[in-house]
């Protein structure tokens, strides 16, 4: 398994009017990790939602290693190798954690004991084995996010978005995570796309930052780049998440 | 996996013994109870049935159907109209009905869930197609319009044109029945199975791990409305009319939903424990209205009854009863 190239060019999207993104491209080369950042309500969400096939795009389209995914469902948008959480997390509530995943892994695998024994492996990585039979409501906030994870590696993707798994874990709980996505990167060569406001997390595992502002690209480079950016500083002027 | 294990795979050996030992009182039953236990027997194993058919679609999938009379009456219609009209017996008709059936549901689901109605909205437009249906029944004298459809019954009983006592329908509703459980057990045991339950958690969800959701939420109707439609043919043989009234009245459609709401939504038993209770309680009420001389006693026993259980057992009656016997099968 190896991670795919993806490409957004001139990407836009309103809402009845509201112009939510407007003319954003950037790339991620296959097997990097990349971060898009931006304040709340600046459309790094619903760029997630264009690529992962939940919106269609008005502008502009996104290509997976030079195929064009935009304007797919979302379940052929997974079947061409993307991988997604959501920010608010949606774990299907009344199955247990195995099930949960083993939904995920069954997408590659039709057979219901082969696809069970691989969501069996995924839970061990990500720590969430001794809670498979668990009922998914019952988990707590942190582990609900891991189990996000758990579910699209499933599908054994070649891009995974991220959507905030960071957010609501606690420092350790994010350096446990921080390792777990690099390890798996380093293994694998998933190609990577985390929107993120803990910033630790950030700096530490992109090697390059997108950051948008009111639907637009406004700065994109390292993370020590972006740091620096007059522009960014301007946006997360009086915003302690910037530190 | 194979279907051997698919069937058995984490069922305990005792629960396995329990049921065959189930069946077998069942097959045994017609030669030792009276005819009026017969007749209560048929009743409980057809809401069995139905409920068992009802629940793929709305326990397993989560798509809440009220208008389920309209795929036992349509595939009533069909098998009755063949025999009727062109002496085609029911177990070839059957394979009519479904298909009619399934195209029904096919139609009614895709309108629904290409348009995402959800929840209430999807289960009036169940109501609004079973509703037409039955005016349109009324209209069509093919079918012997509001006047009804009759089958011939001074016939020679034979078992390949479904002509026969009360004792031969029970075999077949028994079948049915044990056939449904079966293959309910099968389904869920599979991708097909798992699919649903997911789209029943979080469609949105489901969708993003790849599903695709309109084509499982339009294979669960098609394949409730089909084994729907073959209760509506035994139906149909088993009282020989049809009146577009009743086969496809908002009544019909209620009673199907019941049994798998009381039993335990979305799981194995619940739909035969639910038969099991409602008629039980239907039958006691009506001899303890004959007995008191106060019509309409039953109808008022029986709501209350129905509101008790709901609301002290809202996840129905199966899931508390397998915990206490220690079986554990939790609703899924």
């Amino acid at each position: 398994m190896t991670g795919a190239r993806l490409e957004l060019i001139e990407l836009g999207k309103n809402f009845r009017g509201l112009r939510a993104v407007h003319d954003v491209s950037f790339t991620v080369p296959a097997g990097a990790i990349h971060a898009l950042i931006g304040p709340n309500g600046a459309g790094k969400t619903t760029i997630f939602n264009m690529i992962a096939g939940v919106y269609r795009p008005n502008a502009g389209t996104v290509t997976l290693d030079g195929r064009v995914i935009s304007g797919q469902r979302p379940d052929q948008v997974c079947a061409a190798g993307v991988g997604r959480t959501f920010q608010l997390v949606k774990p299907f509530k009344g199955l247990s954690v195995l099930e949960n995943v083993t939904v995920g892994a069954l997408h590659r695998h039709r057979d219901l004991d082969t696809a069970r024994q691989n969501a069996e492996v995924i839970l061990t990585q990500l720590g969430l084995h001794d809670r498979r039979h668990h009922l998914a409501e019952s988990l707590t906030l942190p582990d609900r996010k891991r189990l996000e994870v758990a579910r699209a590696l499933a599908t054994e993707p070649r891009l995974l978005l991220l959507d905030e798994v960071m957010a609501g874990l606690r420092p350790t709980e994010v350096d446990v995570m921080v390792a777990f996505l690099r390890d798996l990167n380093a293994r694998t060569g998933l190609t990577i796309l985390l929107i993120e406001h803990v910033m630790r997390a950030v700096m530490a595992l992109a090697a390059e930052v997108v950051v948008v502002s009111y639907g637009e690209k406004i700065a994109h480079g390292s993370p020590q780049e972006i740091s620096r950016n007059p522009a960014v500083l301007d946006v997360y002027l009086g915003e302690e998440d910037a530190a | 996996m194979t279907i051997h294990r698919r069937l058995l795979s984490g069922v305990a050996p005792r629960i396995l013994w329990m049921l065959m030992g189930l069946l077998a009182l069942l097959i045994a039953a017609p030669y030792f109870i009276d005819k009026y236990a017969l007749s209560v027997l048929i009743l409980i194993l057809y809401f069995a049935y139905v409920g068992q058919a009802w629940n793929i679609m709305m326990g397993f999938a989560g798509e809440l159907s009220l208008g389920h009379a309209l795929y036992a009456g349509l595939g009533g219609y069909v098998a009755a109209g063949l025999f009727t009209h062109y002496g085609l017996g029911p177990w070839a008709g059957v394979f009519a009905a479904a298909a009619a059936a399934a195209l029904a549901g096919a139609i009614v689901g895709y309108l629904g869930f290409r348009f995402s109605l959800a929840g209430v909205y999807f289960a009036l437009l169940t109501i609004a197609f079973g509703e037409f249906t039955r005016i349109a029944f009324d209209h069509l004298d093919w079918f012997g319009g509001s006047a009804g459809l009759f089958l011939k019954v001074d016939v020679a009983p034979n078992p390949f044109d479904l002509r026969g006592g009360p004792v031969l329908f029970y075999y077949v509703i028994l079948a049915l029945a044990a056939a449904a459980f079966v293959l309910s057990r099968l389904l869920l045991e599979s991708r097909l199975g798992r699919y649903w339950l997911a789209i029943r958690e979080d469609a949105e969800a489901a969708q993003a791990v790849g599903v695709p959701v309109l084509r499982y939420k339009l294979m669960a109707v098609m394949i409730s409305a089909a084994l729907t439609s073959l209760a509506g043919v035994w139906n149909a043989f088993y009282y020989n009319n049809l009146f577009p009234e009743t086969a496809f009245g908002i009544g019909r459609s209620i009673e199907i939903t019941l049994a798998p709401i009381i039993g335990g939504l979305g799981t194995l038993f619940g739909p035969i424990v639910g038969a099991v209770v409602l008629t039980g309680m239907g039958e006691a009420f009506t001899s303890l209205g004959d007995t008191l001389g106060i019509p309409g006693i039953k109808q008022i026993f029986y709501g209350l009854a129905l509101l008790i259980i709901v609301m002290y057992r809202p996840a129905g009656i199966w899931p508390w009863l397998s915990e206490r016997l220690g079986l554990g099968e939790r609703p899924r």
